[in-house]
């Protein structure tokens, strides 16, 4: 049980000499070089090995996590994170891989990247991809800088300046096209929560760059016109691209490639089982159709007749590199070993689970908060909090915190924006009936309980080592880093 | 609430306060209580020339960002300096404490675009 | 694999939810319906997959040669301690601290590296990490944009030739302009004339790197410093070898407004490339233009200190299109792994590391070019990495194709991003270098320069 003792800062203890000797002493730094160079100070804590394994143990214990328990973040896809893909990523032959090894010496990290490569394209129909972006929102950055390349060597540069992007959509989809220099047209969803075909061809025109979707959308619903829609924006000389962080919903059933996009990103953080750590380092590798393949980011890992593998740089019509080295290598490593565990049926099986599970969450859920857009979902649901508010004050930001006095994650809340006091679901397949039947309990109790007494859920929560954090005080007066004490 | 006298107001939830060719700036009550505790707020440069209607700045509360366009075009004179150490000036006297910068008014005719009181008041209430 | 789901448990589920069928769940229309398997082979039991992986892993030979590969990835000592701690469930699987009451232990040790970052950089705060030193580059370029209104970045050559390439990458969306400046003779950056080139106040931002690619200590004097503040130009200090700043003045002390670096070389392995660490640094001034994310301490409604994502208004997810950059996911694990090494190490661990790096470069710059033949190929003071210049009549890549038979990596060819270079390698010396190793590369060296002296005369 984590301590509600306040945990001291790592700067805040430790002596000078009391840290580990991990290294042989030896010269003075001002031996060696001249003393101009050198910094006058290295304010930095001495702690001893047992202390610093105290801290840190400390604070994993006041860490919520999906080894802890249930966390349905809609949009996330909080899977269980295989250690086997752990084992695999710790040897020795990839961890220590130095990335400027010369080809020949590196053929069997090449043919991971490779292998990824393929099963990826295969999975979800593009030609190829592109391992080099370091976060799904780094995909996007690519895929819109490869649309901009291309229509620029199609001399169609200057005139295609628009990015449409539905309402629901992530909030990276149009910082990412603010950052290729796109302007933004946000697209209302129709009654049934999808894109309109009707809307978007009213839209449409000669500066149409892009088109961004993901489908399943956010609030969980398969966008059934994206054949007709892929088509109208094709036809006005736009590109299709598939925000791939909805993709656990449809392996194996259907493919972005077949449905008309012509780029996209994948979160293997999120659909391959790569963990969060905390918020990352995740892996966004961005996918690419036929006439697209020229622009990708380098290197890209090429295959020769005789079956070795190369880094390839010499790509004139490259948007250049992403990156500083080649891909998240060790994150590609886990990928493959998810791929592979799964295989083909797996992977179909997954997104089947996956579908599931949410909707036998959400058949539940509807009894008691409403569910807007009733008709089955696909991997995740949205609920809304909305008439619960008007009648008890209780809102989805409450629900969330009471959640956690139970011991559960909450959803993510208040996105997609166009739902209010917005609840979003995503149990991933990776959870039991037990557990689903526990959190459909647990919020049907909070939801009674806030018609009951609402003010326990408003005080909520009162079981975590914190209560609610004063956020305003935080943005008003930032303190973003321990200061030492001035003497 | 009812508003102050002697206001004019925009769509987007700011007053104009007009003394001479000197016009005074702030959002509403009702937009600092939409916004929730705001924590910063961005503001044009004395000296900019700025046209009505413009987005000019940025009121931060703490989950949300709204655009600030200014009521009236000018030549901006002063902003108000409590708020960069005090942003909360703005929830708690949204049309006294709060006021956000001044404007030499380049033509006081374009207040004619604005709401008087009475349909600020209608705007809000159907909100 | 991973799902629990018996039979009966998607009979009873499907029950309740009123579907006849997953299959009737999963249904899409016709059109975009995938009518047959997917080409991939079936799944492995584990002891087939982890057999698998390892048989990739055994073929990457290059684990089985001494190597003196750095330029911008760095082979350091890191202790069991830390990924025993770092790897601990929690912390592994985690996702970003959205819901602060449960996830105090994750921010403040966010908390934690935004203090290291701050102290190492020697600027007033940092943020909780971006992907990697290049994109760290290309983000604070944006930021001096930002600050000065101004679409021109002006960089030094001596900048690693990948993070220019990113800068570039990034610049191309935004159409900004990158020119460069020239390398000086000594391995530095050339500062001459620096006052004429800002002088017409058409720069955001000079970006400099030290110790640069070549190693060299490549800081600005005094003069430079005047130019950049008289043109309203903001100084962006690059550092790619983060452990340098154990013991080298840091971009703060230099004048630098924004330090933006590579944090591998803190406990972070090399695989192959990634994934590492970002970070970026800055004064008060720039507070509200840093991408990503911040922690910041603060209090609980029961007047406890408490942790909590802050100025969040900036980021994608409030600001969309109007935000600082579209940065969601960052490095937080690889962050954390950084934090839990800093932490181990502490200042003493730290310089005796970075001493040990100045010591074994020093010999190997010594051993190496002290050969007949061979030279350094620049007389500013270095860190950790040096550039050899090979012998006449040979190129670089022929004497690291030869050191490469005797199974030693000897450095990278700096012809393949400085044409005028191609009699340069640049090697590297951390505290896991031997003497030996030191050793066994001159005899090498020795031996390949004296066999094509041999050819030559023949």
């Amino acid at each position: 049980m984590p301590s509600r003792r306040p945990e001291t800062l790592i700067f805040e203890t430790g002596r000078p000499g009391r840290a580990n000797a991990y290294f042989a002493n030896g010269p003075a730094p001002g031996e060696l070089l001249p003393g101009e160079f050198l910094r006058a100070a290295l304010p930095l804590p001495d702690n001893s090995e047992l202390d610093v394994v105290r801290h840190f143990t400390r604070l994993s214990q006041r860490t919520f996590s999906i080894d802890t328990g249930f966390y349905p973040l809609g949009s996330c896809t909080m899977k269980y994170n295989p250690r086997i893909n752990e084992a695999a990523a710790a040897l020795p032959g990839f961890r220590d891989l130095h990335p400027f090894a010369p080809d020949g010496l590196a053929q069997g990290a090449l043919e991971v990247m490779h292998e990824l490569e393929r099963s990826l394209a295969g999975l979800f129909g593009m030609s190829a991809f592109s391992l080099n972006p370091s976060a799904g929102a780094h995909g996007e950055l690519a895929a819109l800088l490869i649309a901009k390349a291309y229509f620029r060597k199609r001399g169609e540069g200057s005139q295609r300046t628009t990015v449409i992007v539905p309402d629901t959509a992530h909030g990276t989809n149009p910082a990412s096209a603010a950052m290729v220099g796109y302007k933004v047209l946000s697209l209302k969803s129709d009654a049934r929560g999808r894109v309109g075909v009707e809307d978007l061809k009213a839209v449409l025109g000669p500066d149409t760059a892009v088109c961004m979707m993901t489908n399943p959308n956010t609030l969980g619903l398969f966008e059934d016109h994206i054949a007709e829609i892929s088509a109208a924006v094709h036809a006005a000389g736009g590109l299709m691209y598939y925000d791939g962080a909805n993709a656990n919903a449809l392996m194996g059933n259907a493919r972005p490639g077949d449905m008309g996009f012509d780029l996209m990103h994948l979160n293997l953080h999120k659909t391959f089982s790569i963990p969060h750590g905390g918020g990352g380092a995740g892996h966004g590798p961005v996918g690419v159709a036929e006439r697209l393949v020229p622009y990708m980011p380098v290197p890209v890992v090429a295959k020769d007749e005789a079956g070795a593998f190369h880094l390839e740089f010499d790509r004139p019509d490259s948007i250049g590199p992403m990156r500083s080295f080649w891909s998240n290598f060790a994150h590609a490593v886990r990928a493959l070993t998810y791929i592979y565990a799964n295989g083909g049926e797996g992977l179909t099986r997954v997104s089947q689970l996956a579908v599931l599970n949410a909707n036998y969450v959400r058949s539940q859920v509807k009894e008691f908060l409403e569910t807007p857009y009733d008709e089955p979902c696909r991997h995740e649901f949205v609920a809304s909090a909305q008439a619960l508010k008007r009648e008890t004050g209780v809102r989805a930001l409450d629900i969330a915190k009471a959640l956690l006095d139970r011991g559960f994650h909450a959803p993510t809340i208040y996105f997609p924006l166009l739902v209010p006091e917005c609840l979003m679901i995503e149990p991933t397949e990776t959870e039991s009936k037990e557990t689903l039947d526990r959190f459909v309990e647990a919020l049907r109790e909070i939801v009674a309980t806030a018609k009951a007494d609402p003010q326990s859920v408003l005080d909520a929560p009162v079981n975590t080592v914190v209560g609610r954090i004063d956020e305003t005080r935080a943005a008003r007066q930032p303190d973003l880093r321990w200061e030492p004490p001035s003497n | 609430m009812t508003q102050p006298l002697g206001l004019l107001y925009s769509k987007e939830h700011e007053w104009l306060k007009l003394d001479g060719e000197i016009g005074t700036v702030g959002i509403t009550d009702y937009a600092q209580s939409a916004l929730g505790d705001i924590v910063y707020v961005e503001l044009p440069r004395v000296g900019a020339e700025i046209v009505q209607f413009a987005a000019i700045g940025v009121v931060e509360s703490v989950k949300a960002v709204s655009d600030l366009y200014t009521p009236i075009g000018g030549e901006v004179v002063e902003v108000n300096p409590v708020l960069e150490a005090d942003p909360a000036a703005v929830n708690r006297d949204a049309f006294g404490e709060g006021w956000l910068f001044k404007v030499k008014v380049s033509d006081a005719g374009e207040g004619e675009k604005l709401l008087g009181p009475a349909d600020y008041d209608r705007l809000v209430a159907e909100a | 694999m991973y799902t629990p789901h018996t039979e009966s448990d998607v009979e009873e589920m499907l029950a309740v939810i009123g579907a006849a069928s997953l299959d009737e769940l999963v249904r899409v229309p016709d059109a975009v319906a995938l009518r047959r398997p997917l080409e991939l082979p079936a799944g492995l039991p584990e002891t087939e997959l982890a057999g698998r992986m390892a048989s990739y892993a055994a073929r990457n030979g290059a684990l089985g040669y001494t190597s003196f590969l750095g330029a911008g990835a760095y082979r350091h000592y890191c202790p069991p301690v830390v990924m025993s701690l770092a790897m601990r469930g929690e912390f592994l699987t985690a996702y970003t601290p959205y819901q602060a009451e449960v996830s105090q232990g994750y921010l403040q040790a966010i908390y934690e590296w935004q203090t290291y970052v701050s102290l190492l950089t020697g600027l007033a705060l940092a943020n909780a990490s971006v992907y990697d030193g290049a994109t760290a580059l290309a983000e604070g370029a944006i930021m001096a944009v930002n600050a000065t209104g101004r679409r021109a970045v002006l960089v030094s050559k001596a900048v690693h030739p990948n993070y220019r390439a990113v800068l570039r990458t990034y610049a191309s969306g935004l159409e900004l302009e990158v020119d460069e400046l020239p390398l000086a003779a000594d391995g530095t950056t050339d500062l001459s004339g620096l006052d004429g080139k800002l002088a017409g106040k058409h720069y955001a931002a000079l970006v400099l790197q030290s110790p640069n690619f070549f190693g060299c200590i490549d800081s600005p004097g005094a003069a430079a410093r005047k130019a950049v503040e008289g043109s309203g130009t903001v100084l962006v200090g690059v550092v790619a070898e983060a452990l340098s700043l154990a013991v080298l003045d840091p971009p703060g002390a230099w004048g630098a407004a924004i330090a933006v670096g590579e944090a591998q070389s803190f406990g972070n392995p090399l695989a192959y490339g990634g994934p590492y660490v970002g970070f970026i640094a800055t004064t008060k001034e720039h507070m509200r233009r840093i991408p990503g994310r911040l922690v910041g301490r603060t209090v609980d409604n029961r007047g406890n200190t408490a942790y909590v994502l802050t100025l969040q208004a900036r980021e994608q997810h409030i600001r969309r299109e109007k935000a600082t950059s579209n940065i969601c996911t960052n490095q937080a694990h690889c962050a954390l792994v950084a934090t839990i090494y800093l932490a181990a190490l502490g200042a003493t661990g730290l310089r005796r590391a970075a001493v040990l790096n100045l010591e074994r470069t020093r010999l190997l710059s010594e051993r190496v070019a002290g050969l007949p033949g061979f030279s350094r190929a620049f007389a500013a003071p270095v860190f950790n990495e040096v550039a050899i210049r090979v012998p006449a009549g040979l190129s670089a890549a022929r004497v690291l194709s030869a050191l490469e038979d005797r199974k030693i990596l000897g450095g990278v060819d700096l012809c393949r991003w400085y044409p005028e270079l191609a009699d340069c390698m640049l090697t590297n010396a951390t505290e896991l270098t031997s003497p030996a190793e030191i050793e066994a590369l001159r005899a090498a060296l020795a031996e390949i320069a004296a066999s094509a002296k041999e050819t030559v005369h023949a």
